[in-house]
């Protein structure tokens, strides 16, 4: 197999990204919540340790959408 | 304040005896209730320190009266224990896993600590049994033991031998606590000989009231019956053991207490004959009041119920609008609703205060909270002392407005505002045009009512809840509220080209829709039907859709999708004028209804309810002209139809046979993926219905060359052609061939030995022996045709039950899941209670599907907004 492939990407895995710190701070100020209340996603999930994202991370996800085109998603690291 | 608490954890646990006593306010020694003056007998089953059931008496233990006393409970010290008998099987495991001499498990502290450790603490306890059971020396004392079995329902044997309460309690004391512990038990709230009764507690008595007959006689509850029995037996058990009687006697009162113990918990205990009334009736003793769909929990805790609510059964009423609901007036003259009198409205007030008949007021409420009931006697004075910030409650009248609902509840349709129109008669009535969403029809169905009390309420279930917010469904984004049935078969017949009414008539229809104009006459004097519609339509309508008329047409070749046919497959209406096609199930039926659809979103909720009504109102009257009716003659088919569907069906069974032939002579090729015999099933039910399907494809052609005329189309063949109702794969059963009956979409094939009727011989795979009928239902099916196909629909019938009830009770689980979500204004879902996010954007589009067509955005009526300068 030539060269090293990743699971991001496949097509059925959306697009996605760890948030830095600023923008998360901004993102839980936009929505007025601690990170508890986003949803969650698990440590262990094969996405987050390909992203190499750790506890307490938020991660955005691009989905696609038949109508508005693109969805975004955040989910924090559990 | 409001104290609030969070509720951290429930313990569970057994009542201990010494637990029983605490709580007991006396001991109950009495079978006897009352005595001959009617008063509670001290030390009896209606002691009054247990409470009071009767008003006047004060209670022994509290000093309160009837309302106030809780209730307190009292206890019977049984002379002999009895076992629990819903504990049972969990004694029988306590016996076998521990040993009776020195109460340690029976198995060696190494597997012991396995068990523990490899069950989770619910399941240890069996699990030691299991293994105890087969143990015959104790590892610890070396104590030689017998397996216990139970005998159902309470009693115990080793061997042969009975084991008594009195026995098993001595040796369930013997088990350690630390021992319990390790299985998952607490011991300060649950000890094994517990289970075993020594005393047993008895409910207060306002928990089984006794009733007062007409005659004056007292009726005990079946509750004090059964304790009754108990007391009375413990007596006899007591006398009987002083007084030095046999073993055996003692033994058998024992034995009887034990029963009375049992069925006292449960009247339908496995193996316990059930207890009965003196007249026969089965008592219904603790378990039965609180299990099952009648039982305390879901009949009276989770089950709610409301003041100010109906339920009567619906009729239809056309004349009513798609938002009133038309409330009997019996119903109207019971009901009531709140009048909060101010200095502006003094005038309406004092006019119910002062009415006698209806509409009046009911009650006057003081600024205090006092409520008085108005009679003809203190009129006069209310009238006098009314004032603003009092409350009058009036019966209701029209325009009140109201929440209407048909079970079952299944998506938000299921209730709706309406206003109240009080009419005579004893049902409830609602315009057939909302029947859709409810999902009712008029066969007997009931449908409940509640007239809402507060502004609040009223205003809300106005702004948001009224049926003409509705008529468009976020399920697809359609009309769901819309003409059915006749209403579509009416506008069909009234829309069609030649359709001509004299002006006489015209202004019968036009007037029945509340229209007091005339369109311009055609050249012969006539009015058109179309021209007659058109009334109904705004002037700048313009719009161009395919009918389903044109639909059928165009499936069978006799239209093309441009526009080309005997009739226009395609509706167009320009400038308000219906010009071309007709009116069907695609203009104003529910689901698609392009007319009501482009109408309710582009003119608004009112001239969409205007419509309705009008539309409804008219077709009604046509209805009465035309006549409405089937007859068996326009079944009939010419022989040349009749002569084609004999070759097609003849062309299927000569292959089928071929089939058959070549299976029963090893020779036919298997579909890839199946054997012979799957193959040899899908061949022939593929040849069969694709005969089926050609038999369809001619009918339709043939009716729809042949009725669709000024006279034939009075065979009423319009109400398939317009989408009103049936379809043409009912024609084919009804004048082609019935066609193959199928079981769980195979063809029959279970029932006797190699055969499923005895009309057949054995092994035959032909298609009549497998549930083809080549018969059809005009000229009657065999008897073997008729068998088959009842099999078929048979099990529709099952299939329609059983999936009802399990969609029903997937539904139930996925609302429950998702009440607490809810849409905020910032666009995200969030879940209430618990502060989450759940989506980001609503529907990660944030959309709202009521506002869409079928998942699309109506582009259409923003582009016509625009172009006739409403929007920019
Ligand atoms: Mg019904
Ligand atoms: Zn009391
Ligand atoms: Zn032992």
């Amino acid at each position: 197999m030539a060269g090293k492939r990743s699971i991001l990407d496949h097509v059925l895995v959306p697009k996605c990204r760890i948030l830095k710190e600023d923008e998360v701070e901004e993102l839980l100020k936009k929505y007025g919540v601690s990170k508890d209340s986003l949803p969650k996603i698990l440590a262990d999930d094969p996405v987050v340790k390909e992203l190499g994202a750790k506890k307490g991370d938020v991660i955005e996800f691009v989905r696609n959408s038949p109508i508005s085109g693109k969805a975004l998603y955040y989910r924090v690291v559990v | 304040m409001v104290a609030r608490k969070t509720i951290g954890m429930i313990k569970f646990g057994i009542l201990s005896p010494e637990m029983i006593r605490k709580m007991s306010t006396v001991e109950v020694k009495v079978a006897e209730t009352y005595d001959e003056d009617g008063f509670p007998i001290e030390g009896g089953l209606m002691d009054p320190h247990m409470g009071v059931a009767d008003p006047g008496l004060r209670c022994k233990t509290c000093g309160q009266k009837m309302n106030r006393c809780p209730g307190h409970f009292g206890r019977i010290e049984l002379v002999r224990p009895v076992v629990h008998s819903e504990y049972a099987r969990y004694i029988e495991y306590f016996l076998n896993a521990f040993c009776p001499k020195c109460g340690r498990p029976l198995v060696s502290d190494q597997e012991f600590t396995e068990i523990v450790s490899s069950h989770p603490k619910k399941k240890r306890l069996k699990a030691l049994a299991k293994k105890g059971a087969s143990v015959k020396k104790c590892p610890h004392c070396g104590f030689e033991r017998t397996p216990v079995r139970l005998d159902k329902p309470t009693n115990f044997f080793e061997g042969d031998r009975r084991v008594w309460p009195t026995e098993i309690r001595e040796r369930l004391e013997k088990i350690p606590d630390a021992d319990l512990e390790r299985l998952g038990f607490d011991p300060k709230n649950f000890r094994p000989e517990w289970l075993v009764l020594t005393v047993l507690p008895v409910p207060p008595v306002t928990v089984r009231p006794s009733i007062v007959l007409e005659t004056g006689e007292r009726a005990e509850d079946d509750l004090t019956h059964k304790l009754a029995d108990i007391v009375r037996i413990n007596q006899r058990l007591k006398e009987n053991i002083d007084a030095g009687a046999p073993q055996l006697i003692i033994e058998d009162l024992w034995d009887l207490l034990q029963y009375h113990v049992t069925t006292y918990f449960n009247n339908e205990t496995p193996g316990a004959p059930p207890a009965r009334h003196r007249s026969g009736r089965i008592l219904k003793t603790v378990i039965q009041r609180l299990k099952g769909k009648e039982g305390r929990f879901r009949y009276n805790l989770s089950g709610k119920r409301v003041n100010f609510a109906g339920r009567a059964v619906i009729s239809p009423d056309p004349m009513l609008d798609i938002d009133e609901v038309g409330v009997p007036e019996w119903m109207a003259r019971i009901v009531t609703v709140p009048l909060h009198v101010t200095e502006w409205n003094m005038d309406e007030a004092r006019k119910y205060l002062e009415a006698k008949d209806y509409p009046r007021a009911l009650y006057v409420v003081r600024p205090d909270g006092t409520r008085k009931r108005v009679t003809d006697t203190n009129r006069e004075e209310l009238l006098e002392e009314l004032a603003p910030g009092y409350v009058i409650e009036r019966q209701v009248i029209d325009g009140d407005i109201v929440l209407f609902n048909r079970q079952p509840s299944l998506h938000r349709m299921s209730m709706m505002a309406l206003k109240v129109r009080v009419l005579p008669g004893r049902t409830l009535r609602i315009q057939p045009a909302v029947c859709p969403p409810y999902n009712a029809d008029f066969d007997g169905d009931e449908m409940n009512i509640h007239f809402l009390q507060t502004k609040e309420a009223q205003v809300e279930a106005r702004e948001l809840m009224l049926t003409t917010k509705h008529v468009i469904s976020p399920r697809y984004g359609g009309p769901i509220i819309g003409l059915t049935k006749d209403y579509i078969t009416a506008l069909f017949l009234l829309t069609l080209p030649w359709t001509k009414f004299t002006k006489e008539q015209a202004m019968d229809l036009l007037y029945a829709a509340g229209i007091t104009e005339l369109p311009e006459p055609d050249e012969d004097g006539m009015i058109s039907g179309r021209a007659i519609f058109s009334m109904l339509l705004p002037d700048d309508l313009n719009m161009k859709f395919p009918s389903t008329l044109g639909k059928h047409l165009v499936a069978v070749g006799l239209a093309d999708k441009k526009g080309n046919g005997p009739i226009s497959p395609i509706t167009v209406i320009e400038n308000g004028k219906l010009i071309r096609g007709v009116i069907d199930k695609a203009a104003v039926g529910t689901g698609k209804g392009r007319l009501l659809d482009y109408m309710y979103r582009r003119y608004g909720e009112e001239f969409t309810k205007e419509f309705t009504t009008r539309v409804s109102r008219m077709a009604n009257r046509l209805l009465y002209m035309f006549g409405f009716t089937n007859s068996y003659h326009s079944l009939k088919t010419p022989e040349e139809i009749d002569r084609k569907i004999d070759e097609i069906v003849d062309r299927a069974l000569k292959k089928v046979y071929e089939y058959v032939d070549q299976y029963n002579k090893g020779k036919l090729e298997p579909i890839p993926g199946r054997d012979v015999e799957e193959s040899l099933e899908i061949y022939i039910m593929v040849t069969l219905s694709q005969a089926e399907k050609e038999v369809q494809t001619l009918l339709q052609r043939h009716l729809l060359e042949t009725k669709l005329d000024p006279v034939h189309i009075l065979d009423n063949f319009a109400q398939i052609f317009s989408g009103a109702r049936g379809s043409f794969a009912n024609i084919k059963n009804l004048m082609g061939v019935q066609g193959q009956a199928a079981v769980r979409e195979k063809r029959p094939h279970r029932g006797l030995y190699q055969r499923v009727i005895s009309h057949f011989k054995r092994g035959d795979l032909g298609p009549f022996a497998r549930g083809f009928a080549r018969r059809n239902l005009r000229d009657g099916l065999t008897m073997d045709e008729l068998f088959f196909w009842g099999m078929g629909g048979r099990m529709g019938e099952v299939d329609k039950g059983v999936s009802t009830q399990i969609t029903g009770y997937y539904y139930r689980r996925l609302s429950n899941a998702m009440m607490d979500l809810l849409a905020f204004p910032d666009g995200t879902v969030r879940e209430v209670t618990r502060d989450t996010i759940v989506q980001f954007t609503f529907g990660d589009d944030g959309l709202n599907p009521q506002k869409l067509r079928h998942g699309e955005v109506p582009l259409d009526v923003l582009y016509d907004e625009i172009k006739a300068g409403e929007k920019k």
